[in-house]
Parts: structure tokens; C-alpha cells; sequence
């Protein structure tokens, strides 16, 4: 690994292709295994302390419940001559000079490669800018991410005054396909993350009842909807086809819900110990620094545009910069890994034309 | 015979054909967003009358979209018009002028005479 700061100017050698990879999360390990394995030399640009991106956060995976470490490991790359990994690099310039893209962090940290990959990931939803929901104001209310945090740890999910909750609460669509946040599209995984989160809130407390609160459910996924009927029948997880229009804190820091039972078609209250909301995926704010020397464009919810959504979903708007992962859209981990190999065969592909 | 009615109840199916859009056109050349309802339900957990009422504004669209226009005039006049339901639709539907504009497309039919 080369330190930041060892070298304040980095220029690699030009007589073999170089290969910038921006994002050390999964797809950009992925990436960066297919094409060091293909000879090539690779430079990884991590914004954090440590690579592993969003996954470091999330306990468990859908739809089989095996340990996010597993594919964290998996995708971990190998110490290659051909590989860089520069962390603490928060590149916020990719420009094109004399047929080459400069890559430059606000360090001085200069980066010159023939093709650059975008893997920057997705942000999570800010969850207090749903007021009525209370994150931030009511001790009980967390996000999923917040419960993935408490599951990792090994601890029991509680109430804020250590107690063992009677009755827990998910609320679909917190950030998504709702046009009061500005986020129209559907982060498509918070369902079958809802769905997951519902069954390990029973395995933590089998007495507890678990609510699901949902506008649609969309379990797209291979797998997805085995792990729902799981849910109704191993699990009694109760859903309700209704969307939440406020949360309120009563006494004893207990919760009351509003939604529409919507199936029903009257109102409903209920009062519950802990709220989940899960929360969508947004596109990292970055990227509108990263589009603005060169051709990359942002789609409609501000993900990097594909060429085209079919044939070319992992070319960007600029010749030369690839796309991989979650930057191009909300996608669960294995799409995000298939996305990065996909992207790495089609560099490949495209430095090779260029020889010829 | 006429005692016997209930050997000849009526049809519960939804007659397509018998829909009458008169009132719908009128509320989507006014208020277009209304097109995006995905009857979620938001409206109807926040809305003011509908907690101490059977109003049910959610089902007001749906009758609107369905044609069922005899079922509308007399629920619209439970509408307080808090404007609450407008507040949390995720679809930013103008709900409160939805309510408005059926209370004046049914007037206007009325006074047409035709409805």
C-alpha cells in the first residue's frame, strides 16, 4: 500500500495500461481482481480509511442470512506487483489530458490512468429529513442501518431504556418512491431488507411482533420471495399494505403509528416499542464534482448515466470512464458484483481496440 | 312478484362500460397530478375528518377513478379541507384540490342538470 503522503506526486509507469478504479468498496475490489488478473495495472482510490465501502456496515445478508465478512473477505484483493491501493484519496477532479485521464484529490494527489472505473457507491437516505418520523427526536426510532449496527455487535435490539421490545415496527419506502424527499425512484432492496430485519427481530426475541408497514412490495430478487412466505409462516411477521403518516412519542418514551390499513380501508393506530424505518439509497454527492471535467453526465436521480440502460449500462456518457456498482443505480450486493466484473471485461475490451 | 326481488339480485360486477368519467376528466384537466395515486393510504391515516368519520379520502379518489360518481357527492361534503392529506402524499398530489374540484365538478353537473 502506498501511504498518501509518501509521494506527494505520483505518476505510474506508461509502458503497461493503467487502470484507475474510484470506490474501494465491493464492486471496486471486484473490478480491480478481474483486471490485475488480466495483466493490467490497477489503482484503487478509497475516500475512507479502509476499503470495504458500504458492506463494513451491514451484519447479515438477504436472502440466505450469510455474513457480509464472507463476501468482504472474498472480495478482499490480493497483494499484486500491479495493484495500488491509495486510501484517504477523496478525488473530486478526472480530467482528460493528452489522451489520458488525471485523477486529482484535494492533496495534490495526482493520478494518471488510461481508463477510469467509477465505483463511488450510494449514500444512505438521511433519515431526519422525514420529520414526521422522528429520527433524531424519538429515542425509539432507528433506521436499518442503525439495526444492522445493534446485529453486528452480537446485542440484543432494545428499547432506548435497555428493555426488551413487545412489538417492533418496519416502514417501507423511507427516502424512496416519494417525491416529498425528491427521490421518486425505488431503492428496490429496502423490501427484502425489511423482510430480513423482520425475521432477525423474532430471532432475537421470539415473544416480540413484528409489523411491516408497505406500499408495495417488490421482492424482485432470486430467492427474495421464498424468504417472505419464511416470514409469514415460521415467523407470524404481520404486513400491512399502508404508508405511515406520522409517528408520535407518548408516555414512557412508547411510539403510536398512523397509517391507513389500506386493505381494511379505515385508519389505524397501534402502539409499538421500537420503529425501523428503512431507509433508501441515494447517489453519492461526489459525483456532481467528479462529472464536471469531462463529458460524465448524472441520470434523472443524480446516479452516473449509462450510455444506455441495455447494451451499454456500464459505459458512462464519457469515452473512456466506466461505470460499476451502485453508483449507476440502487443494486443488492451480487448485482453490484456481477456489475464490477462486467465493467472490468468491458475496459479490457476497450483498451485493446485502442492498441490495435 | 315484486316481494320475490331478492331471487333476482343484481349483478355485483364492475361494468367497465358503465363507467362515467365526466367528473374524472373534469378533475384531471385541473388537476393533473392526481394521475400518480398509487393508494397508499397516507392521506387517509393524517387526514383530520376521517379519524372521527367514515370519510375515507383515499377511497374518494378510487370511486373518482372507478366512475362510481354516485357514491361521491355525499362523502366530499366531510372534507374539512386541513389540507393535511396534500402534506404527506409521497406522489405530491394536490389531494385537497382534487376534494375541491369534484365538490365543483358535481355542482356544475348538477346545475347542467344531468347528473
Amino acid at each position: 500500500m502506498l501511504e498518501k503522503n509518501y509521494n506527494n506526486r505520483l505518476q505510474f509507469m506508461i509502458d503497461k495500461k493503467h487502470i484507475a478504479i474510484i470506490g474501494g468498496g465491493i464492486a471496486g475490489q471486484e473490478a480491480a481482481s478481474v483486471l490485475t488478473g488480466l495483466g493490467y495495472k490497477v489503482t484503487i482510490l478509497e475516500k475512507n480509511e479502509r476499503m470495504g465501502g458500504m458492506l463494513n456496515k451491514w451484519s447479515k445478508l438477504f436472502p440466505d442470512f450469510s455474513s457480509s465478512q464472507l463476501v468482504l473477505d472474498a472480495v478482499k484483493v490480493a497483494t499484486d506487483k500491479n495493484l495500488n491501493v491509495i486510501c484517504n484519496a477523496d478525488i473530486f477532479s478526472v480530467q482528460k489530458e493528452n489522451g489520458r485521464f488525471k485523477l486529482s484529490d484535494n492533496s495534490s494527489l495526482d493520478v494518471y490512468a488510461d481508463a477510469v472505473i467509477m465505483s463511488t457507491g450510494y449514500n444512505l437516505f438521511d433519515a431526519t429529513l422525514k420529520e414526521e418520523y422522528g429520527y433524531g427526536v424519538f429515542e425509539n426510532v432507528i433506521t436499518s442501518a442503525d439495526f444492522e449496527k445493534v446485529h453486528k455487535s452480537g446485542e440484543k435490539l432494545t428499547t432506548a431504556d435497555g428493555k426488551a421490545p413487545r412489538r417492533v415496527a418496519f416502514i417501507h419506502c423511507v427516502g424512496s418512491r416519494d417525491a416529498k424527499t425528491g427521490n421518486t425512484y425505488c431503492s428496490k432492496v429496502c423490501c427484502i431488507t425489511g423482510v430480513k430485519q423482520a425475521i432477525e427481530v423474532t430471532q432475537m426475541w421470539p415473544e416480540c411482533e413484528v409489523f411491516n408497514f408497505y406500499m408495495d412490495l417488490r421482492l424482485y430478487g432470486s430467492k427474495y420471495d421464498a424468504l417472505y412466505l419464511e416470514a409469514q409462516k415460521h415467523h407470524k411477521i404481520q404486513f400491512i399494505r399502508g404508508r405511515l403518516s406520522e409517528v408520535s412519542e407518548r408516555q414512557g418514551k412508547e411510539l403510536q403509528l398512523k397509517a391507513e390499513d389500506t386493505l381494511q380501508g379505515r385508519p389505524l393506530r397501534m402502539k409499538t416499542d421500537i420503529v425501523v424505518l428503512l431507509i433508501g439509497m441515494e447517489a453519492c454527492k461526489q459525483n456532481e464534482d467528479l462529472c464536471r471535467d469531462n463529458a460524465l453526465e448524472l441520470d434523472e436521480n443524480r446516479f452516473f448515466k449509462s450510455k444506455n440502460i441495455y447494451n451499454h449500462r456500464n459505459s458512462s456518457t464519457q469515452s473512456g470512464v466506466f461505470l460499476a456498482g451502485s453508483c449507476i443505480c440502487p443494486m443488492s450486493v451480487n448485482e453490484s458484483l456481477e456489475s464490477a466484473r462486467s465493467a472490468a471485461m468491458l475496459v479490457d475490451k476497450s483498451l485493446k481496440v485502442q492498441e490495435r | 312478484m315484486s316481494q320475490f326481488d331478492f331471487l333476482q339480485p343484481k349483478s355485483r360486477q364492475i361494468e367497465i362500460e358503465q363507467f362515467d368519467d365526466r367528473i374524472l376528466t373534469y378533475v384531471l384537466e385541473r388537476e393533473q397530478s392526481f394521475l400518480t395515486c398509487i393508494s397508499c393510504g397516507g392521506c387517509t391515516a393524517t387526514c383530520s375528518a376521517g379519524n372521527l368519520t367514515s370519510f375515507n379520502v383515499r377511497k374518494i379518489g378510487l370511486s373518482l377513478r372507478r366512475g362510481n360518481i354516485n357514491d361521491l357527492s355525499d362523502e366530499v361534503q366531510k372534507c374539512m379541507f386541513c389540507g393535511k392529506c396534500t402534506l404527506v402524499c409521497p406522489r405530491d398530489i394536490n389531494i385537497r384540490n382534487v376534494v375541491l374540484l369534484i365538490k365543483k365538478g358535481i355542482a356544475q353537473l348538477e346545475t347542467e342538470k344531468t347528473l
